[in-house]
């Protein structure tokens, strides 16, 4: 490394210089000792002396790729030395290049020239530089360029040269396509090679190249036949393998050819490598061959046997492709994948789970699932989560279709939910609310697994249980009429320690009080009547249920007859039981005073019956004490909601206060203003939810006439001239009530609550935009503090010890085919939409890829017409023939959905807003607000004008649900409203 | 592309060589060695050798002091993975005699270039360890 005697070089640091300090200042400051280096670097790269510049880019090269140092501004450094005639200084300059280099690098450009040279170079070893260089750094411009070198390369005297300029082609190919036509048949050609390691690059790249688009080298079949029987080189044999896992599917023929040679090499071969890739070979492509899977599902055990944790886990891995189609496989080794469970390799444990799911099907799932359950117990946190994940996963696919007993399912959740270590909230959340939608069996039950949630109050400690606890919130609202206890419900969602909660939490609480509120109030203002009129059918207090919902006639089903018990007790429910959970409550909330209060008298006065005038009033207390100080919450959700539903309490209140107690005979309490907008708040709720299909908006054609996307503001210029109206073209249903006291109540309540500053306004409006589905995700994550104990203690461990036994013996048992027993209880139905099964379409090809491919059947088609393409082209042909039918077959099914949903519009037109309250959470109150206004959209303007509510707010929404077909608003009716 | 990449990293965690087949910006090969080596490491001897991260299969294999880690597309078979890191290793024993960690910090540039001669554009070109070495030998020979 001696340069010529000047200062500079005399007294450069070298390499090793360098790399000396380094190490010296590896604790201290080898930070700023790099950045000294860099300096002089920067010097000395500017030398003109070309050793001294060679030393300064090797210095700059080690730094670089050692410790990160940006090099980006010694590129044209390394370009310049690339043309010293010293082979030295070459190769440092090649080596920084290829290194640091990529291909947008733009003085790549100036190594046109000289790579070209150098790869026509006399002296093999200058050329082998160019080859490496280009191999990383290769760009489209390099490759149309350098495609004529490489070519000429491709059959070089040299067999080291020629294997490079092979395995240079691959990045030519994928860079430049049309470098397939030149150079294809000579790489084709190369496969003849007597050169094991030529072949080898060669098989390379056709591995390469077939595993994007395997059907262009149908044709090359037999050579690649004659390699896999000839060669004995494992490398080689492993990559031919590769390229047949992936023709094999493609051509039966040749399936059939190739599994008595590999079955060969399985038998034969010593190296574990090889045989591993015959045993992937025969699971992966040729599973039809059934003694060919029996043989590699024999090596398999040899793997799993083997003392070696890597031939374990391969062998793991192998079984679990093989699952896909022959489960007996697993089954045969299902002792070894349940040992494997408690392995001390997390990779292994994680294989041997997904088999162990692999092995579930509808018989053995409860057993399974019981023992994995108890296995979480005792295995770290992160494997604990795995678990639960992969049970979640398993047991939701295809729309539960693994589920018999959802009772059962449906408790499982909930004791997940309180396993500790459970980050799985999200999920349990998901299925929770889509099993309550999909099956209407098992509502009792979810609503019991709620309520034991909810009313737990350790639980609201734990952040990663609010999930689960907005889930078991909105379960308890929403299906409350099948709940024992409503008001003990109320007490739960009303808990103190609800404050522990995030925000978006907080408000689906505070909704699902809402429906308890409506539904107590409900069934105490009408069941009262129609007890002073016929005591003896207290269940028929809705009977509108029966008529009007058309979709739901299991539910009605069940609140009107004897099948569920539930239901009845609700009328006469547990006095004892609820002063029990009151006397808890009061005593875990020690001094904290807001419930306390109320309720230990209505409790008492409870009778057989059903909520009394006393209870009710209670209860009204109790919300109005938990909700009071929740009015002026700084976050709008909350406050939003919690002023709905203490409005909704001062409408109703003061007329069940009022009510003169022993009138029922002679005064019908449906005169009542309260009751008659309860009675329309709970058809609002009464509406069942139903899982929506992802496709179901695109299903919907817009209206003709109804322009999305045109500005409403000159809206409120129309609106100005409006007064409140008399006459009511928008009335969408018969207006049920005469506007009175409670409707003016109403008025001024809205003026009140909407003062707050346009700001908000449009906050608030952002928000509800964001978060538009039925409740509202978390963002806001708070850090409270929580003195409680922790909410899961695990359980004794005394059962977990020999679970892995018990797993195999259920397993043995289980797997066993056998009939299924007769089941006691009928698989209930579970709700799918058609819309569910669309995937999301198939990605095409990249079309860098197509060109290859194009270029190769070109080039294979030229060269001699080998039948087999023409059937790679017959089975392209079928398959877009399958596409066309496909599609046919789609917009049948679309065609199917439209006419349902404007089948449907006629007859819900009834029901319209109804259904704009159930459809969205957000959108409810809106919808609440207008059925108080007789749904009159004129005074939602007019209102939203007063108030300062901008009417691009509110508009989206009505025109959102006009979209949805529920709401008949079109272009007359809007000019209707032109003055 | 078979192989993407091949690291040698000491116990603490230093990168001591890195090949990469793929262009990755500084940035990101900071992060994926930072997030492997983290992986690995971690793992003792009666763990097996193979590593799933991001899209990659990290293949590894500790000498000594060192750890040699090689990063490769799905497909790619995993034993034959752990035969090319031993020939590596043979073929650096070879060279340097009882190769240890200095050996390859003070002669980077030679054991790029052993790689280059058995490695190109991320498939294996040459396995035979006289073959490997002979042109390393001979520019040992010349300077």
């Amino acid at each position: 490394m001696s340069g010529p005697s000047i200062m500079d070089s005399l007294f450069q640091r070298t390499l090793d210089d360098l790399i000396k300090g380094l190490r010296l200042h590896l604790f201290d400051s080898s930070s700023s000792f790099i950045s000294k280096s860099l300096d002089e670097i920067r010097r000395e790269l500017t030398s003109t002396d070309l050793a001294t510049k060679a030393t300064a880019l090797q210095k700059l090269t080690y730094l670089r790729s050692l410790h990160s140092v940006d090099d980006s501004f010694a590129a044209f450094h390394a370009v310049e030395l690339t043309s010293s005639p010293r082979f030295h200084h070459k190769k440092i300059g090649y080596l920084a290049a290829s290194l640091s280099f990529h291909s947008s690098t733009a003085v790549s450009l100036l190594l046109t020239n000289q790579l070209r040279k150098d790869l026509s170079s006399a002296n093999h070893h200058e050329l082998t530089l160019p080859l490496h260089c280009l191999s990383s750094i290769c760009n489209p411009d390099l490759a149309r360029d350098l495609t004529p070198e490489i070519f000429r390369l491709l059959s070089s005297s040299k067999l080291f040269i020629r294997k490079r300029a092979v395995a240079t082609v691959l990045v030519f190919f994928r860079e430049y396509p049309d470098a397939v036509r030149v150079c294809f048949k000579r790489l084709v050609d190369n496969l003849e090679s007597s050169d094991s390691q030529t072949v080898s690059a060669v098989i390379s790249v056709f591995c390469e190249l077939a595993s994007r688009e395997p059907k262009s080298y149908l044709p090359l079949a037999p050579e690649f036949f004659r390699v896999l029987v000839d060669s004995r080189n494992n490398w080689v044999l492993i990559k031919v393998l590769k390229i047949f896992a992936k023709l094999g599917p493609l051509e039966p023929r040749l399936a059939n050819r190739i599994v008595e040679p590999i079955c060969d090499h399985m038998r034969r071969s010593g190296a574990k490598s090889l045989v591993f890739e015959c045993i992937r070979t025969v699971v992966t492509s040729l599973t039809n061959y059934e003694s060919a899977v029996r043989l590699a599902v024999d090596k398999v055990k040899e793997f799993l046997i083997d003392d070696d944790p890597n031939l374990k886990y391969l062998g793991l891995q192998a079984l679990s492709i093989v699952a896909y189609q022959h489960l007996w496989a697993v089954v045969e080794n299902k002792e070894f994948v349940i040992k494997s469970l408690s392995d001390t390799d997390p990779n292994i444990k994680l294989e041997a789970l997904h088999l162990v799911m692999a092995m579930v099907c509808e018989d053995n799932v409860a057993e399974i699932c019981r023992v994995l359950l108890n296995y979480v117990l005792k295995s770290d946190p992160e494997f604990c989560n795995e678990i639960l994940g992969s049970v979640l996963s398993t047991c939701c696919a295809n729309f539960y279709e693994k589920i018999g007993d959802f009772d059962w399912y449906v408790s499982v959740l909930g004791e997940m939910s309180r396993i500790p270590h459970c980050q799985k909230g999200k999920e349990i959340e998901r299925q929770l609310i889509d099993i309550g939608m999909r099956v209407k069996n098992v509502r009792p039950e979810l609503v019991r697994v709620g309520r034991d949630l909810v009313i737990d109050p350790a639980l609201l400690g734990n952040p990663f249980l609010h999930k689960i606890l907005s889930a078991a919130a909105w379960l308890s609202g929403e299906y409350v009429e099948l709940s024992n206890n409503p008001i003990e419900l109320m007490e739960a969602l009303l808990q103190p320690r609800t404050s522990l909660l995030p925000p978006s939490i907080r408000a689906v609480y505070i909704h699902s009080a809402l429906k308890v509120l409506v539904f107590c109030l409900h069934s105490h203002l009408f069941s009262t009547e129609i007890v002073a009129s016929s005591p003896f059918c207290v269940n028929d207090c809705e009977p509108r249920l029966v008529p009007s919902v058309t979709g739901f006639p299991e539910s009605s089903h069940l609140t009107s007859s004897e099948t569920l018990p539930g239901y009845e007790q609700n009328e006469d429910f547990n006095p004892r039981f609820l002063c029990h959970s009151l006397e808890e409550d009061s005593a875990e909330n020690d001094g904290n005073t807001v419930v306390a209060p109320g309720p230990s008298s209505p409790s008492a006065s409870l009778k057989e019956e059903h909520f009394t005038r006393g209870s009710i009033i209670d209860l009204l207390d109790i919300v109005k004490t938990a909700f009071g100080p929740l009015a002026g919450s700084h976050v709008v959700e909350v406050q939003e909601r919690v002023r709905n539903v203490l409005g909704l309490i001062e409408l109703v209140e003061q007329e069940i206060r009022d009510f003169p107690k022993q009138k029922e005979g002679e005064f019908s309490m449906e005169k009542l203003e309260a009751s008659e907008v309860i009675k329309l708040l709970h058809d609002a709720f009464e509406e069942e939810i139903g899982p929506v299909s992802l496709s179901a908006q695109e299903r919907v054609p817009i209206p003709d006439g109804l322009m999305l996307n045109e500005n409403l503001n000159d809206l409120e210029t129309i609106c100005a001239d409006i007064h409140i109206p008399t006459s009511s073209s928008f009335s969408l249903g018969k207006s049920h009530f005469e506007e009175r006291g409670g409707a003016s109540l109403l008025m001024s309540e809205t003026k009140e609550e909407s003062e707050p500053s346009s700001e908000s306004t449009s906050l608030l409006a952002e928000h509800r935009k964001r978060h538009g589905l039925y409740y509202l995700h978390s963002e806001t994550k708070e850090t409270t503090s929580h003195d409680y104990p922790p909410a899961n203690e695990p359980k004794l461990r005394s059962d977990v010890s020999d679970d892995v036994d018990d797993l195999a013996k259920l397993t043995e048992q289980s797997l066993v085919p056998k009939k299924k027993p007769n089941q006691t209880k009928p698989r209930p139905v579970v709700v799918r939409l058609d819309g569910d099964d669309i995937g999301i379409a198939v990605k095409k090809p990249e079309s860098k890829d197509d060109l290859i491919s194009g270029a190769v059947r070109d080039v294979l088609l030229g060269k001699e017409a080998i039948p087999t393409s023409s059937s790679g082209k017959h089975s392209e042909e079928s398959s877009s023939k399958k596409r066309g039918k496909e599609k046919r077959g789609n917009t049948e099914v679309q065609g199917g959905m439209l006419g349902k949903v404007r089948k449907n519009i006629g007859a819900r037109r009834e029901k319209v807003v109804t259904t704009m309250v159930r459809a969205k959470l957000d959108i409810e109150l809106m919808g609440l607000w207008m059925w108080l206004h007789k749904h009159q959209l004129s005074q939602i303007f007019y209102y939203s004008l007063k108030s300062g509510i901008n009417i691009n707010d509110i508009a989206p929404a009505i025109f959102y649900f006009a979209r949805g077909g529920s709401l008949t608003i079109n272009e007359s009716s809007v000019k209707a409203y032109k003055p | 592309m078979g192989i993407r990449f091949i690291l040698m990293v000491n116990k603490q965690g230093q990168t001591r060589l890195a090949q990469y087949y793929e262009y990755l910006t500084l940035e990101e090969r900071r992060a994926l060695e930072g997030e492997i080596v983290r992986k690995c490491l971690a793992r003792n001897e009666q763990q097996c050798s193979f590593v799933e991260h991001r899209n990659y299969k990290i293949v590894y294999r500790r000498y000594a002091s060192l750890f040699f880690l090689v990063g490769v597309d799905n497909e790619e078979n995993e034993l034959a993975i752990l035969e090319f890191i031993h020939l590596l290793v043979e073929t650096m024993d070879r060279h340097f005699g009882n190769v240890c960690e200095l050996d390859i910090m003070f002669h980077l540039e030679k054991a790029h270039f052993m790689l280059e001669e058995m490695v190109m554009n991320g498939c294996i070109i040459e396995t035979s360890k006289a073959n490997i070495l002979a042109p390393i030998q001979l520019m040992d020979k010349a300077s």
